[in-house]
């Protein structure tokens, strides 16, 4: 049986890569298409966060919205009502919108970026565990480090995910012919498991239980300015730095034989993509808690619509995550007002039966 | 069972086995008494002898009694239950890595009961015995699922798709169960939280009565039909050449293995893991057989899941930690060292 896979294998792997060349130059993709999403998102984008702002427990208008955000202080004789409205704006709901377009984006782009460099269909920033490692890391600032600025917490929350991915690739390298996606699917989500109840313990030992919620479900209410100021420039870069890198991974998910062949430093291209992964899941992590399929979805949702090309892939899966995140978190307000449902277990309603059509596609016997 | 027509090496191995199982039973023993003494207030061994045989003070009794004994009994019980019922699901997907935490199984259970904890927040007025039966229903249902989509027309199940399948249904169910649960009822989250890290929630006697029938009963049928695992896990063709009604045997083992999860569950919260190593250790120990595989794979769980509740209970006094988190603290290594060593 053994001896059969062998030869199978010795004979389909120059056949594999020769089809590969012949595919790299001519990469199925669709730019027109592309742009018309990037900028069509774009607008959705900003109707969305318009449309999340003004909806929620108490409904405030689109004309206060407006004033809101762009007079809030040039008129002087606002009722008492309309003040309260306009510090609900600003203070609570704006930022929440903006911190679900960022962390959508990184989960998205950390999705996409895992996905072509591994050429495993089933990559996810939390399927993998890299977001249950930074949850662990910020388990143990709650609990050792009470009242660490944001500053340092989301550096924690770096490390932690880049333990994960030490931790994952270690396996990797360490299993006798490598992690297929079924194994690495599930060396990720034991992981998880490990990390999760590490947290738990360390989250009921220390009395911070009340935040226990968070790594099951995640929570985006937190979110002020303050956040986002420390946040957003990580993220930038780190989105700028997938960018820059987007057509270097597109020659990796042609394999890599083929990238090393047209003169790719993969090495290079994979630890660089590691620490834009690891930057993006832990910013996003460390403000939303461990929320899982958004970087499955959409960067699938993206190749789809766009191609295989990355350059294509990462700004519209960009894009698409924010806008995505953005409308799961107003269901997550509106489905069952007042109460929030939480943001991690509604996506995790809509991913699964995504992850199942992917694991269950006939012609890849995973 | 024909003893005389076996080589002598084979009759050394089979009393090998025996006293390892022996072994593993004084270990449980032993584990028994440990977890007797441990907890917030101490009790020397001659006070814990003095009191089981009748001769201790009011409170002496009333802690090992009422509140220590029955969450040893039923740590005992569903470390049993869960580790067989993996036994069985790891023997027929032949696939080493199967177990009804990662198939989404218990997920499944643990819905229903949450479900209606939620609806009825004082359970202690419904009757315990009632839990076991809901749970089999969730139980029954999620593997259905999963089971269900795993199988091919002429392919048979695929051990790979299982997982994946079980993996993707096991975050379903949970999600679904935290929205459900947040609707019905808000004040239940810490509830279901401490739940799902796998606290043994059912603590006195009445949930020992509402689980001890299903788990005796389900594991005598199961041990009765070691041979026909032994055939099963063969795989289907070599099965039908022996003479097994595949489908058949198939689903009432599985039926059987889904109503120990599930009956397990209801009391215990969502407990990973042990349906997982519990078979791989005792394989280790006494082989492949399942006359002999069986009972040592119920008391290894016996003895993991006694273990880990002792150590949950000493190990950050006062506090008390989820069982299900210590297992997991165990499991997940040892899981994924396997995943490293198995090929493909």
């Amino acid at each position: 049986m053994t001896a059969i896979n062998r030869n199978r294998n010795h004979n389909e792997a120059p056949l594999v890569a020769s089809d590969a060349v012949n595919e790299a130059s001519r990469i199925h993709s669709r730019p027109r298409t592309a742009i018309l999403i990037i900028v069509g998102g774009l607008v959705a984008l900003l109707l969305s966060v318009a449309l999340s702002v003004s909806f929620g427990a108490a409904d405030i208008r689109f004309a206060t919205v407006w004033e809101a955000i762009f007079h809030h202080n040039q008129h002087q004789q606002l009722t008492q009502h309309q003040i309260t409205q306009h510090q609900i704006i600003l203070e609570l709901r704006l930022p929440r919108v903006l911190g679900c377009a960022l962390v959508g984006s990184s989960f998205a782009v950390a999705g996409a970026i895992m996905q072509g460099m591994t050429r495993n269909p089933l990559a996810d920033s939390g399927l993998i565990g890299l977001n249950s490692g930074a949850g662990f890391a910020l388990a143990v600032c709650f609990a050792f480090f009470p009242g660490l600025p944001y500053l340092y917490l989301i550096l924690f929350s770096f490390a932690g995910a880049a333990i994960s991915a030490a931790l994952v690739f270690a396996m990797g390298s360490l299993a006798k012919g490598g992690l297929t996606p079924i194994r690495l699917v599930l060396a990720g989500v034991t992981l998880s498991a490990l990390l999760t109840a590490l947290s738990e313990g360390i989250a009921l030992y220390f009395r911070i239980g009340q935040n226990l919620a968070f790594w099951y479900a995640g929570g985006v209410a937190g979110t002020r300015w303050l956040h986002l100021k420390i946040m957003s420039p990580w993220i930038a870069a780190a989105l700028i730095g997938a960018i820059m890198l987007s057509r270097s991974i597109t020659l990796l998910s042609l394999g890599e034989d083929v990238a090393r062949g047209l003169g790719l430093r993969s090495g290079f291209v994979k630890l660089a993509g590691t620490i834009i992964v690891v930057i993006l899941a832990g910013s996003a992590v460390s403000a939303v808690g461990a929320v899982s399929f958004i970087g499955l979805l959409v960067p699938h949702l993206a190749r789809k619509l766009v191609g295989m090309d990355y350059r294509w892939i990462i700004p519209s899966s960009a894009v698409l995550g924010a806008l995505f995140v953005i409308l799961a978190d107003l269901a997550a307000r509106t489905v069952n007002s007042p109460t929030e449902t939480p943001i991690g277990a509604l996506i995790a309603i809509i991913g699964v039966p995504f992850f199942l059509y992917l694991a269950n596609q006939e012609r890849r016997e995973l | 069972m024909n003893v005389i027509g076996l080589s002598p090496e084979e009759l050394r191995k089979r009393r090998r086995n025996s006293m390892i199982v022996v072994l593993l039973a004084a270990s449980i023993v032993l584990a028994f008494v440990l977890s007797m003494n441990t907890g917030f207030i101490r009790l020397s061994p001659l006070d814990l002898i003095r009191t089981i045989f009748g001769g201790g003070t009011r409170q002496q009794n009333l802690i090992l009694f009422d509140f220590r004994l029955p969450r040893i009994v039923i740590s005992v019980l569903i470390g049993a239950g869960l580790a067989v019922s993996g036994c069985i699901m790891q023997a027929i997907s032949r696939n080493a890595l199967a177990d009804p935490g990662i198939l989404g199984i218990n997920a499944g259970a643990g819905m229903v009961i949450l479900v209606f904890v939620a609806f009825y927040p004082t359970a202690a007025a419904a009757p315990a015995y009632v839990l076991p039966l809901l749970a089999w229903g969730g139980a029954g249902i999620a593997a259905l699922l999963v089971f269900a989509m795993s199988f091919r027309k002429h392919r048979g199940l695929s051990s790979n798709r299982l997982l994946m399948n079980g993996i993707a249904v096991n975050s379903g169910i949970s999600a679904v169960t935290i929205v459900l649960i947040l609707r019905i009822n808000p004040q239940q989250y810490q509830f279901v939280a401490t739940w799902m890290a796998g606290s043994i929630w059912g603590k006195d006697w009445s949930f020992v009565l509402a689980l001890l029938p299903f788990i005796l009963i389900l594991l005598s049928y199961v041990f009765y039909k070691a041979l026909t695992i032994n055939v099963l896990s063969l795989g289907n063709a070599l099965a039908t050449g022996l003479g097994a009604s595949i489908n058949r045997e198939q689903l009432l083992l599985l039926a059987a293995a889904v109503g120990l999860a599930g009956s397990c569950v209801a009391v215990s919260g969502s407990i990973g893991f042990v349906g997982l190593i519990a078979p791989h250790l005792a394989r280790r120990l006494v082989g492949r057989r399942h006359q002999i595989l069986l009972p040592a794979t119920a008391l290894s769980g016996a003895l993991l899941v006694l273990v880990a509740d002792t150590l949950a209970r000493w190990a950050l006094q006062p506090t008390e930690i989820p069982t299900g988190i210590v297992v997991a603290v165990i499991g997940a290594p040892y899981f994924l060292y396997l995943l490293v060593r198995s090929k493909n």
